[in-house]
């Protein structure tokens, strides 16, 4: 049962900046929920996007680095909100399965990994491990008459063979949280569509392009926020939303949460502790859609 | 024994890669050869009279030949003996071709290898006997399984050649995937007019008995007098008195049954007649929706049915059928499209398949042959036809091309316009294949005339925006992505092998591929045969084929069972296990080892021993390398036989 959650727990580099609302609402909801999160400690990047573009074993090393980590803590399990860190400690994780890479890897790192840590996301141990109904049990302030639409990103659940959570084309376990939440759930097409990534860096007009259309889509829906789970794909949507209505000639105004704010507001916390000020696009529409019955 | 060895060159195939002359030069060393030489083609004509001659000239009274695999030519070489006057089995065949030169590119290697070979077949032929078959009666009788269209060819083949003939199909009428069809390509001419009518032959025909809604659950014997247990599934409906009029179905109010004729598009009564050119035209309760199953309420249709042909208490009843040969077309079913979720298939009731269109655009399918979105019934204007789905996808686990769906979705995008004169079609497509009599000709229609817009590539992702689906793919020849609204969406799944066809192979003793399809004899030279004596095969059982395809193997197949039944008698095969009674100690090891039940105990003054049933014994040896005494000697495959074989290759 929930009581006897105990994970390690790896923030990430965007977790301590872009996306601190993120790092602090998941933190604050998994202490509502009896999940006890020890950070690991001394911590490194996870080698992110720029790793794995340039050099396998580099990349590999670096996630690998804070897998042994977790291998000192005599734990098994670590946790991390964002799907980007993910991708990267499991790529890892399978790779050091193999005797040359590891080899390789282990040459670049002090003490070396040996194996038998699995990471997860969040979001996977809140649907499988604590479960939908403990969480329902806990919502004092049900999310009715919110109209929500969840939107995971390209890569919380893909590749399949890597990430092992979830449908990798219809995934729903953000859908269901927000079910259990009490809000209402519109099914969305794009949930899994490329928001354009680190694109906004080198070809602003990709991700105009990409986020333009996800934007779209959601107005098209009518709901009153999209839900997400990225770092990443949260920054394109909620920090770019105007640099998007001038490129595409559009009047979008959605609020774009991470989902564990959402949980957070259900859970009964005030919005200070779940950093609702650090949202670009202004949540309080949404917010105060919540309990309005007028569906 | 006077041995004669002849090594073929097969053209440049061997002697590309082994020096033939080497081969026959060192022949003659080896104890009982008596002549040696290297020949152009042995199978060939002059190459089988230059054995025949030699076997005269040379007195000799064994013969190996050292070419091909025996798969291919040993049947040849024996009868070579025989018209030479020696007993088949005085001969022996070294493998140096798909053993030796098609696998190694080392000359000196392969002579050695092929040496060796040679050495090993002319040690064991040394230790051969004599044997001789035996003759037995056979059953002329032939059991069809599977009733679509190859089926029904081979069982109308079959009982006009005169056979009794017994035909098997699992669901409760017999005409297939055929059936389920509006329009056959490439002559668009309708499906059920021309089946129609040979399933009324299937009914009529004096020689066919049909056992619809029957499964195979035993098959026992051998080639010529199987025992097959045929299951005949409970329908609740007394077949005997059901005359198919139909009424039960209009009064049945249970009207949420599951409708696999019709793709499961819509639903039907719990009572139920499939289609109305249904053979046997008998109706079926489906027990998982039938009121009075359920709940013991209704009882309607036991009420109207003017025959009183209801039966709530029906059980299965296991039938036995005695045939000479079967023959399978068990056909084939569709891949599970909803593994691309990126289709949306099974999520979007506008995502559909091409067997659900195919009933949609039928006159008596559920929406009467008018092309209705499921989702709203109105009429699409955009039809997008998605190719490949499920076939040449090998991160499916489907890397083979179906072969017919470029041809069904030509044919329905130009029935989408003749129905819808102002829609638009838009083929997503990989390649077109469409070798085939007019087949090609018939796809250039679809886009010239009917306008279909053919578009080279793959899609990415299907998703509702509104009322519409958005169709998200690639166009490779313009190098652009493009999108295209739709208001249908149709995958154009493909085939795999028959559920069930697995079990049924498992059954019948026949080896089946990597899909589920059934393996023929030879890829080539057997195409309808299997490696099980007696048992055939016809149709999409054995891969992928269009109608003409199974109608053409439907024939052969049967062509092959009435020269079988042609014969007197057949001949067994003396390749089979004796017992020496005087070594069995009775401890009946083989006989629980026996795959095939071949083996029984019998009393020898009073002693416990160990027979062979001759009939049902398949030669398989496992019986002799259990046998902890060396009693149960395999003929032709005798231990002395083998570890000559041995002793000659291990001389250091």
């Amino acid at each position: 049962m929930s009581d006897s959650l105990k994970f390690a727990y790896y923030p990430g580099c965007s977790g301590t900046g872009t996306s601190m609302e993120y790092d602090m609402s998941t933190r604050a909801v998994c202490r509502e929920l009896g999940i006890t999160l020890t950070d690991i400690p001394d911590w490194s990047c996870c080698g992110s996007t720029p790793a794995h573009t340039v050099d396998h074993t580099l990349s590999c090393a670096l996630s690998a680095r804070n897998l042994q980590l977790v291998e000192n803590m005599k734990m098994d399990t670590a946790i991390t909100p964002c799907p980007s860190c993910l991708t990267n400690l499991k790529t890892a994780e399978r790779r050091m399965k193999d005797d040359d890479m590891r080899d390789k890897a282990n040459k670049l790192l002090d003490n070396p990994y040996k194996g038998g840590v699995t990471t997860k996301s969040v979001l996977q141990i809140l649907v499988e491990d604590l479960g939908l109904d403990a969480l329902k049990n806990k919502t004092v302030r049900p999310l009715k008459g919110l109209k929500v639409a969840a939107y995971y990103g390209c890569i919380m659940n893909r590749p399949p063979e890597v990430m092992n959570f979830d449908d990798p084309e219809h995934p729903m376990a953000m859908d269901n949280i927000m079910t259990a939440l009490g809000a209402t759930v519109l099914p969305f097409p794009l949930k899994v569509e490329c928001c354009g990534a680190s694109f906004g860096i080198p070809r602003k007009d990709v991700v105009m392009n990409l986020s333009g259309k996800l934007l779209d889509a959601a107005d098209d829906l009518g709901v009153d926020a999209l839900v997400t789970a990225c770092p990443l794909c949260q920054m394109n949507l909620d920090l770019r939303q105007s640099q998007i209505n001038s490129a595409t000639d559009a009047k979008h105004n959605i609020p774009i949460f991470y989902y564990t704010q959402l949980m957070g507001l259900a859970l009964g916390m005030n919005e200070k502790e779940l950093g609702m000020n650090k949202l670009c696009v202004s949540p309080r529409k949404a917010i105060n859609a919540i309990g309005s019955e007028n569906k | 024994m006077k041995i004669g060895v002849f090594v073929c060159h097969c053209g440049t195939n061997i002697e590309g890669t082994v020096d033939t002359a080497a081969v026959a030069a060192a022949a003659r060393e080896f104890p009982g050869v008596v002549f040696a030489t290297d020949t152009m083609y042995a199978c060939s004509e002059p190459g089988q009279d230059g054995i025949i001659e030699a076997i005269k000239e040379h007195n000799l009274d064994g013969v190996v030949v050292a070419s091909c695999t025996p798969r291919m030519h040993e049947p040849t070489f024996r009868k070579t003996l025989e018209r030479a006057g020696l007993n088949r089995y005085l001969f022996e065949m070294a493998n140096i071709r798909e053993h030796v030169s098609w696998i190694g590119k080392d000359r000196e290697a392969n002579t050695n290898k092929s040496v060796d070979l040679v050495r090993m077949a002319a040690a064991k032929l040394l230790n051969n006997k004599p044997l001789f078959s035996k003759s037995f009666d056979m059953n002329k009788k032939v059991m069809i399984v599977g009733g679509g269209v190859a089926g029904i060819q081979a069982a109308l083949d079959c009982a006009d050649g005169g056979l009794q003939v017994v035909l098997v199909e699992k669901t409760s009428s017999i005409g297939g995937k055929m059936a389920k069809l509006d329009k056959t390509f490439p002559t668009v001419d309708c499906s059920s007019c021309v089946l129609g009518p040979r399933m009324v032959d299937v009914a009529q025909h004096p020689n066919i008995t049909l056992h619809a809604y029957s499964e195979i659950e035993e098959v026992n014997g051998y080639v010529g007098n199987f025992e097959v247990k045929i299951k005949k599934k409970a329908s609740y409906v007394n077949w005997d008195l059901c005359t198919g009029c139909g009424i039960c179905m209009e009064k049945c109010p249970s009207k949420k049954a599951a409708d696999p004729f019709n793709e499961e598009l819509g639903k039907t009564t719990a009572i139920n007649i499939p289609f109305p050119q249904a053979i046997p035209k008998k109706a079926v309760i489906d027990p998982d929706f039938c009121m009075k199953m359920i709940k013991d309420k209704c009882g309607v249709c036991a009420k109207v049915c003017p025959s009183e042909a209801i039966d709530y208490t029906q059980k299965d009843e296991i039938i036995t059928e005695e045939v000479g040969a079967v023959v399978a077309a068990t056909g084939f079913d569709l891949f599970d499209w909803t593994v691309y979720g990126e289709y949306g298939g099974g999520k979007y009731p506008d995502v559909i398949t091409s067997l659900q269109y195919e009933r949609m655009l039928s006159a008596s399918g559920p929406s009467e042959g008018h092309i209705k979105r499921p989702s709203d019934g109105k009429e699409p204007k955009n039809v997008v036809f998605i190719q490949c789905v499920g076939s040449r996808d090998k991160s499916v686990g489907r890397p083979y091309c179906s072969g017919f769906c470029c041809m069904y979705t030509a044919k329905q995008s130009i029935l989408t316009k003749d129905h819808i004169p102002d829609s638009q079609s838009y083929v997503f497509y990989m390649d077109i294949r469409a070798p085939g009599k007019m087949y090609d000709e018939f796809t250039r229609r679809a886009m010239e005339e009917y306008g279909a817009r053919y578009i080279r590539g793959r899609v990415s992702m299907v998703y509702p925006k509104g009322d519409k689906l958005i169709v998200r793919g690639a166009d490779t020849l313009m190098g652009d992505q493009v999108e295209v609204d739709a208001d249908l969406v149709v995958l154009a799944v493909g085939a795999e092998a028959s559920i069930g066809a697995t079990d049924l192979a498992k059954k019948l003793r026949i080896s089946y591929d990597a899909y589920g399809f059934f393996m023929e004899g030879h890829p080539k030279l057997k195409p309808v045969e299997t490696n099980t004596a007696g048992v055939f095969l016809a149709g999409a059982c054995q891969g992928p084929k269009d109608i003409p395809a199974s109608v053409a193997q439907g024939s052969a197949a049967a062509a092959k069972v009435l020269s079988m039944f042609a014969k007197d008698q057949l001949e067994s095969d003396p390749q089979i296990s004796v017992v020496d009674i005087k070594r069995c100690i009775g401890c009946g090891k083989c006989i629980s080892t026996c795959p095939f039940g071949a083996i029984k105990e019998i009393d020898f003054r009073g002693q416990p021993k160990a027979e062979v049933i001759e009939t049902i014994c398949q030669g398989c040896g496992i019986c002799t390398s259990t046998c902890p005494q060396g009693a149960v000697q395999l003929q032709h495959f005798t231990d002395n036989q083998i570890l000559a074989e041995v002793n000659a290759i291990c001389r250091f």
